[in-house]
Formats: structure tokens, sequence, C-alpha cells
């Protein structure tokens, strides 16, 4: 961040909120990384997406390339239209009737829309977490995690158990877990909660994982945990993740894309756009001028 | 400004408020209103107590001279002066039971299309008529059990039945008035209870989790079953529950189509007679105290079957669900 712009936010800051004008609040820290040589595979491609609900467009012609095995964290103020875009990720949009989409997806270079992909496929492979942990009430902390499985027909005790400690661990929460499988899911704290929800998206032949807002129901512990675990899946997955919270999105990705009003503002790495950005929306949302 | 208002302010502690301004305050009102509804609430409470001392009181003679006899045989002799409860608890049973087996698919059907599957603009409108349903009286549906229900079995129906199925079951010839027929027109006097509770019990289900079933690859089927199905166990139960406490007590429909002949029979398709029945045919002409008092006994009876189905569905929630809602 430069000093002229540190400088500003903090007069902004104190003149709008005096009492929580300390400088930690404002600061937002980029974990540095040395930017990789090797090109990155493009997992994810959205070619000029438009979304509407009924008549209303909630989408104008969003482009972005989201390579493999990176952190994409999609920041914006409420309404934005963050949500709908991952929405269509996996094509979750299409549970609400009035829904519709034009452009393109495409993952792995083929289209997510193409007739011959089946939405329970592409699901599968593009899973989901959302704001709210959503463990399956009725069912075992065990059955949580293999219920994409038993779905699909998997009914063999040894592969089933083998998923679930391997997706347990996965998700950093067997060691808390392990000798409580059969207890129910909706018994564990929320942080917890979540990170079975993760354990169950992982347990299924997952590749990119889409996280709505996956901490802003979770306490500060849970949340610096689940962002652990972000870092941990980097590894082997692709994340779109998107976040009310900018200081969450610095922290954990290594793009950040700021949308307003259902357009893609900007674009980049985010070392880039949380210190420069290039447009004057993006820094003044960053900076806390609106939003 | 409103100078009492002003009063109750400043002198609170000074001196005790007089009897008007107190009424102002807002803890008044509210004891006020929990006393009357405590008091409601006591009433329904009082009113089962009564009626069921009221029952035992007038069963009495009969309770005296048949003492367990009444419940455990099947002669009903209102001039020898015998009375034995069996076939009236087997029709009431057996109807009630057949209504819930034809109604329960249908009315848990209706309510998951009506929640999960139909058009948005269809929902509302085919709730409401299926809902108007429970609005008939029920000697309209007698009539019409009689006039079409039971001579469409007769023809239709039970000729099938009885070709197809046959067994001990269902036997003919058959009248058309029978223990079947009477089921048959409970589930339809009962679908609207079950339709209208389960759709709520449906509606009340978080969207997140049909959202993350969808999200975890389910199918529309898959989802209803892991999502909506599974964690509305509990309220279906209850739907069903109350559904099978308006058969038992069901009247003037089953009176008309059930035959009234008091039998205990495994033919399905045979006359029966019910409970509720018994005492509406036979009370207005009773012949001496001890048949009137074996008729309230029946009632004090119909009583007694309801709350421990109720208590027995309660245990069922309570053994079935203690592992995760408890």
């Amino acid at each position: 961040m430069s000093d002229e712009t540190a400088v500003k936010d903090k007069k902004v800051r104190a003149a709008v909120e005096p009492t929580i004008a300390k400088s930690e609040t404002r600061k937002i820290e980029v974990r540095h990384e040395e930017p990789s040589t090797e090109k990155k595979t493009t997992k994810v491609k959205v070619d000029d997406a438009c979304a509407f609900f009924g008549t209303k467009q909630a989408l104008f012609s969003v482009n972005m390339e989201i390579a493999e095995k990176e952190v994409t964290a999609i920041i914006g103020p409420s309404g934005c239209g963050k949500s709908t875009l991952i929405r269509c990720f996996n094509r979750m949009h299409e549970t609400v009737p009035t829904a519709k989409f034009t452009g393109d997806i495409l993952l792995d270079q083929k289209s997510i829309f193409a007739p011959t992909m089946d939405p329970v496929v592409v699901r599968r492979r593009i899973g989901m977490v959302f704001q709210k942990p959503t463990p399956f009430p009725t069912l075992s902390i065990y059955e949580n995690v293999i219920v994409g499985l038993t779905l699909n027909g998997v009914r063999d005790k040894k592969v089933l158990d083998e998923k679930v400690e391997w997706s347990l661990r996965k998700a950093a929460l067997w060691d808390e877990v392990k000798d409580n499988l059969q207890k129910p899911g909706a018994a564990l704290s929320g942080g917890q909660q979540q990170r079975l929800c993760i354990a169950r998206a992982l347990a299924v032949e997952l590749e990119v994982l889409l996280m709505d807002e996956p901490c802003s129901a979770l306490d500060p512990i849970s949340t610096s945990k689940v962002e652990e675990l972000i870092h941990e899946l980097r590894q082997n997955y692709t994340i779109i993740i998107v976040t009310h919270n900018m200081q969450q999105a610095a922290r954990v990705s290594q793009k950040t894309a700021f949308m307003l009003n259902g357009k893609l503002v900007e674009y980049d790495a985010t070392e880039k756009v949380f210190t420069n950005p290039s447009n004057k929306l993006t820094e003044d949302y960053i900076t806390g001028r609106f939003g | 400004m409103n100078p009492s208002l002003d009063a109750t302010k400043d002198t609170q502690i000074e001196k005790p408020l007089p009897f008007f301004s107190q009424m102002s305050q807002a803890g008044f009102g509210d004891k006020v209103f929990q006393k009357l509804t405590a008091f409601f609430a006591f009433l329904i409470l009082f009113l089962a107590c009564m009626t069921a001392f009221t029952l035992w009181h007038a069963s009495a003679d009969s309770i005296h001279k048949m003492g367990w006899k009444f419940l455990t045989t099947s002669d009903w002799d209102p001039v020898q002066g015998v009375f034995g409860a069996i076939p009236y608890v087997y029709g009431t049973l057996m109807s009630s039971l057949l209504a819930l087996l034809i109604a329960a698919p249908f009315g848990i059907g209706i309510s998951l299309f009506l929640t999960e599957l139909a058009p948005q603009k269809l929902r509302e409108p085919v709730a409401f008529l299926v809902e108007t349903l429970a609005a008939i009286p029920s000697v309209v549906y007698g009539l019409w059990g009689i006039f079409l229900l039971a001579p469409f079995m007769r023809e239709h129906i039970d000729p099938l039945l009885i070709k197809y199925i046959g067994g001990p079951f269902f036997k003919g010839p058959s009248t058309g008035l029978s223990l079947f027929t009477a089921g048959v027109i409970l589930s339809i006097m009962i679908l609207p209870t079950i339709t209208a509770i389960s759709r709520e019990v449906f509606e009340s289900v978080p969207n997140s989790y049909r959202e993350s079933a969808k999200a975890l690859g389910a199918t529309n089927w898959e989802t209803i079953q892991l999502a909506v199905m599974k964690p509305s166990k509990v309220g279906l139960l209850g739907a069903i529950m109350l559904a099978l406490g308006r058969a038992l007590g069901e009247t003037m429909a089953v009176t008309m189509v059930i035959g009234n002949r008091p039998e205990v029979s495994a033919n399905l398709l045979g006359a029966s007679h019910s409970m509720a029945s018994v005492i509406a045919n036979e009370f207005s002409e009773a012949v001496g105290d001890i048949h009137v008092s074996a008729l309230a006994e029946i009632g004090l009876l119909l009583m007694v079957i309801t709350l421990l189905l109720n208590i027995a569905a309660h245990l069922l929630v309570w053994f079935t669900t203690s592992k995760f809602q408890r």
C-alpha cells in the first residue's frame, strides 16, 4: 500500500468511524508470494457471462480465467452479483425457476452447459460450500461425509470407511471427530460443521471448490481454521471464494476479482488489487469509501 | 407531554403510584395477558378431565355389570343385557388403519408435489382446493358415499379385488357397504389434514438443505429424499397422527357406508360397525339404563384408545429421533 493511500485511508476512516480508527483495522496484509514462473493452466473460463432473474439482469458480460490450483477471491458490496456468479459455476442458478444465463463457462475447455454435460456431474466436479454450514440434520458425521458417494450408489463399506477418513483428514477435522463418527453432524460446532461440509464436498471427485462466504457465520478462531484449510487444499484443488471480508480475501487468495453492480471491475493478482488497484472504483471500495 | 407519564418517571421511588398510572405501566398488561391465556389453557385441561369423568360416571352401571368382559367379548345384545365391545373396536381401528394406508401416501405425495415440484402458479390454488375438502360436512361425504361410492365399489372395484387379490381379506359377494368402503371414504376425509400439515412440514425445511443436496450432485428425487423427507419424519408422523385422530372419531360418513353389523371378520368387503357409529345409531333408542351406560363406556373406550395411540406416537417419535433431534 502506498503511503499516500494509507494516510488518506486513515483520514477517511477516522472521519467516518472515529471509534475504530485504529491502524490495525485498516491494514490489509497481503501474503507475499513470489509469482510462479510456470504458466498455470486455466481451470475455469468464464466467457461473456450474463445472468438474469426474471427481467432483472444480475450479471453483465463477465469474462475471467481462473487458473488451476489457485485461490481466487471474489469481493464486492452486497448485491453486486458475486454469489450469482459462482452459483453459475456449478449450474446452481438453474435451481431458481426464473433464472436465465447466457454466455458460457468452460471447465477444462469444455462447456459445462453442453448438452452432453449433466448438471449432476458438473456439481460433483465443482463442489460448493455455503454461508451457513448445512450438514444434513438426520445424518451422522460419517453419513454426512459420504452422502455424495451413497447418492452415487457406492455401498462398499471398506471404500466408504477409507473415504471418510481421507476426506476428514483433508478437511482437518479427523482428529476432532474420529471417536464420534456416529454422532449427528448437527451436534458439531459451527466451524466444525463448515469443515464437515468441506469434507463432504471433497469426498466426491472434486476438482473445483466454490465457497460462498464460508466464514461469515463463524467465530474468528473457526474462521482462521477454515482459512488454513483453504491454504492446504490449494495444493490439489482450484478454489473460488466469495467473501465480504477483504482481509480474508487478501489472506487466502492469489487472485482477486472485484465486482460492482453485476460487472467485473477488476481482476488481477491479489497483491496488486490491494496495493495498487488499476481502477478507481476498486480503490474506493478497498479503502472503505463505500460498500 | 402527558403529565401522568411524567409522574411515573420521576416519583416512582418516593411514593406509591395512583392506581391508573400503574395500569398504564407496560408490565400490567403483560401480566393480565399472561394470566388470561393461562386460564384458557387450563380450561382445555379442565374440559378434557370433565369429559372423561362424565363418561366414567355415566358408564358406571355397565362397568360394574360387565367388568373386563366388556373388553374381551364380542356379543352385543341390549335385550339380554350383554355388552361386548370388540366388534366396534375392531371396526374403528380397521377402518382408520385402511384410511391411513390409503391417504398417507396420497397426502404426502400431493404435498411433495405442491412444495417441491409444481410450478409456482399452481401451488397455492391446488393447496387451497385440497384444504377446502376439509370444510365439507361429514354427512355430505356420507350421502356421497351411499349414492355414489358404495355402488361404484360394488360394481367396479370390489369384483376386481375379489378376482385378483381374493384370499380371506376380499371375499364376495360384495354389497358395497363394507369396512373397505368406510376406509376409502375416511381416507378422502383425512386427506386434506395430511396434505395441509405435511405441506407445512416440507415448507419449513430450510432451503439450504435442498441447495446443499443439489450442490452435491443429487437429482431432484434424491434431493427430496435426503433434504426434505428425512428431516421431516417427525412432522409427517404428527400429520398422520392428527389424521388418525379424525378417522377414529368420524361418525356420520362411516355409519352410512360401513353396513352397521357388529362382526369381527378378516373380510374387508363384509359389513362392520364402529364405536362412534354404534353410539350415534343406538343412543336415541336405547333399551334401559344399562344400554345407555354401555354406550357411554364405548365413548370412554374411544377416548382412551385415541389417547393411547397418541402416546404411542409420541413414544415412537421419541425413540426414532432420539439420536439426532432430541
